[in-house]
């Protein structure tokens, strides 16, 4: 089960020249800079880009191939899409927008009940309205609900919070995280907003000048030495947590990552809750022994992996194992020096900061 | 006012009226896939019709008069394509008036249809695939209810246009009671006979009802901007 494409698409300025895997369940991530080729990927896979030459099979059927004797439409590839910009159809109201898709989709091949989806995304108070009567939440929330009425194999979406302000990408990012599980559909996403990728990405595409230039597991991916420039001071790691405690006094909660445990503040959390935190390299410092007098809570033992030249001359990145989990750093190569890091030393990682996704 | 206007009006009035309402439904018919194409179409060819098509908007009606007469007539292309399908010739003719008209309207309607396709962009057809739609199933059930505005103006403007016309029936139609002769051709006969009342009944009746046509576009217009 997985997603094979290779493209090669030349507008003269921009060329993007891709291959890639993903696998088919999940929400795969398409992250990079604008310009980077990734809603162009996203185009190709859907069938939209005629001018792409390559081949595209999911799950064992051919959309299109090398030699151009084969190429699937888009509307028979079964193939959802959500865009940026609201585009309900502003002729039909909320219901008919819905109904759209799943009128056209046969019987046998739905996936998803009416009622289940409407419920997932919360719109069944919205019925009867006009598309111009909806805010811009709203409306991303029925596009998506009127995408997968059509019972999709597939479901691309094209940057579809880049739109909104910041209280409504909360409002809709749970819905996302949702639908995976809920309803098994695969999702390809493009973003190029961090926040989405940690929180939503099983796994990660990274694009640079319409060239893949990683891909894997987010955390594999982020906590790469060697990603472009751009990306250097997003250098970290992603931890899948689980909230074991909080405490009431001091409003804290601990979270446990294997051989990892973390207090953060207890802002929305509560125990038995499963949750991913990321932790920058730029965050994170070394020292040779555990300084409990230090106002830093979060002290890990650890031992270094590797250590390697980071993108500016005056830093350095180290890869630690702390019991289990991986653990990035960056720090002067002053202190590099001093400390005269090397594989196998253990050493204490002081967290600066966790970031709640 | 039935007194005020001769039988010979009223049978004006009428052909005037099914000159507009034929011109316009035909005119619709064809000019939607035309401005289908000129919209989505970035070839020369496309380009190259787009400037065929308004070129009735330049040209004084006599001149396309002319050279439609002289390819509807015997010897012309059409006359003799006409003859050979047994239709015989079309100048003079209600049929010949109803093809002029139709390519004396022609920008009237492409335009307006064109426009509106334009703004509808591609987008909402990208969506209607993405919903399983083939291309001919989102073009009635997405593209003809957007454009519903640019039908209205395309249907209006031809219909007001046709109406109005007379360089090209005189050139095509003539001057044929019951058959050709159509309102504007009737108001100048009144007024070459020096009949100033009968002249003024029609023109400004014609003046009226013009007005209030393009009265109620704007005002239709105006509304769909608010909402």
């Amino acid at each position: 089960m997985s997603l094979d494409a290779r493209f090669a698409l030349d507008y003269g300025d921009f060329a993007l020249d891709v291959c890639l895997q993903l696998p088919a369940s999940g929400v795969s991530v398409l992250f990079g800079p604008s310009g980077s080729g990734k809603s162009s990927l996203l185009r190709c896979i859907a069938g939209l880009e005629p001018a792409a030459r390559g081949s595209l099979s999911f799950n064992q059927q051919c959309w299109q191939n090398d030699a151009g004797q084969r190429f699937v439409p888009l509307h028979q590839r079964q193939i959802g899409m959500v865009f940026q910009e609201p585009s309900l159809f502003a002729h039909l109201d909320v219901a008919a927008n819905l109904r759209f898709g799943w009128q056209r989709t046969p019987a046998a091949q739905r996936r998803a009940g009416w009622q289940q989806v409407i419920d997932l995304l919360g719109i069944g108070h919205l019925l009867a309205r006009r598309p111009d009567r909806l805010s811009g939440g709203e409306r991303q929330r029925v596009a998506i609900a009127r995408a997968l009425l059509a019972s999709p194999q597939l479901l691309l979406l094209d940057e579809p919070l880049a739109a909104l302000d910041f209280a409504r990408k909360q409002e809709i990012l749970p819905y996302l995280e949702n639908l995976p599980r809920e309803l098994d559909i695969p999702l390809i996403y493009v973003t190029h907003a961090f926040e989405e990728v940690v929180r939503l990405a099983d796994h990660l595409l990274l694009l640079q000048q319409g060239r893949v230039v990683a891909q894997g597991a987010p955390s594999q991916v982020l906590s790469r030495f060697d990603l472009p420039p751009e990306f250097a001071d997003e250098i970290s790691v992603v931890l899948q947590t689980q909230v074991t405690d909080v405490d009431t006094h001091y409003q804290l909660a601990t979270l446990q990552a294997p051989g990892v445990t973390l207090q953060v503040p207890a802002s929305g959390l509560w125990p038995g809750q499963a949750r991913r935190v990321r932790i920058h390299a730029r965050d994170v410092s070394l020292a040779l022994h555990d300084h409990p007098d230090s106002s830093i809570l979060n002290r890990l033992p650890a031992t270094v992996l590797t250590t390697s030249p980071a993108e500016h001359p005056a830093h350095a990145l180290v890869r630690l194992d702390a019991g289990g989990s991986e653990i990035v750093a960056r720090i002067t190569r002053r202190s590099h020096h001093l400390l005269q890091l090397a594989p196998g030393m253990p050493v204490w990682a002081q967290i600066k900061s966790v970031v709640l996704v | 006012m039935a007194a005020l206007l001769s039988p010979d009006d009223w049978s004006a009035i009428r052909l005037s009226l099914q000159l507009a309402g034929a011109t316009t439904v035909l005119l619709l018919l064809l000019a939607t896939p035309l401005a289908w194409w000129l919209a989505r179409s970035r070839s020369v060819a496309a380009a190259a019709v787009g400037a065929l098509v308004t070129l009735p908007l330049v040209l004084p009606p006599t001149v396309l008069g002319f050279y439609l007469l002289l390819a509807l007539g015997q010897n012309g292309w059409i006359g003799q394509l006409t003859q050979a399908l047994g239709l015989g010739l079309l100048p003079f003719t209600f049929g010949g008036l109803l093809l002029a008209s139709m390519l004396y309207s022609l920008p009237f309607a492409v335009q307006p249809l064109q426009q509106a396709f334009a703004a509808i962009g591609p987008r909402p057809l990208e969506v209607a695939a993405s919903l399983r739609a083939s291309p001919l199933d989102a073009f009635f059930s997405v593209v003809l209810p957007l454009a519903r505005p640019g039908f209205i103006t395309a249907a209006i403007m031809s219909f007001a246009h046709t109406l109005g016309e007379f360089g090209v029936v005189l050139m095509i139609g003539g001057n044929i009671p019951g058959a050709t002769r159509v309102l504007s051709v009737q108001i100048y006969d009144h007024v070459e006979a020096l009949e100033y009342p009968q002249a003024h009944w029609l023109a400004g009746g014609m003046l009226l009802f013009s007005f209030v046509v393009l009265l109620a576009l704007h005002l239709f217009k105006r509304q769909r901007e608010q909402t």
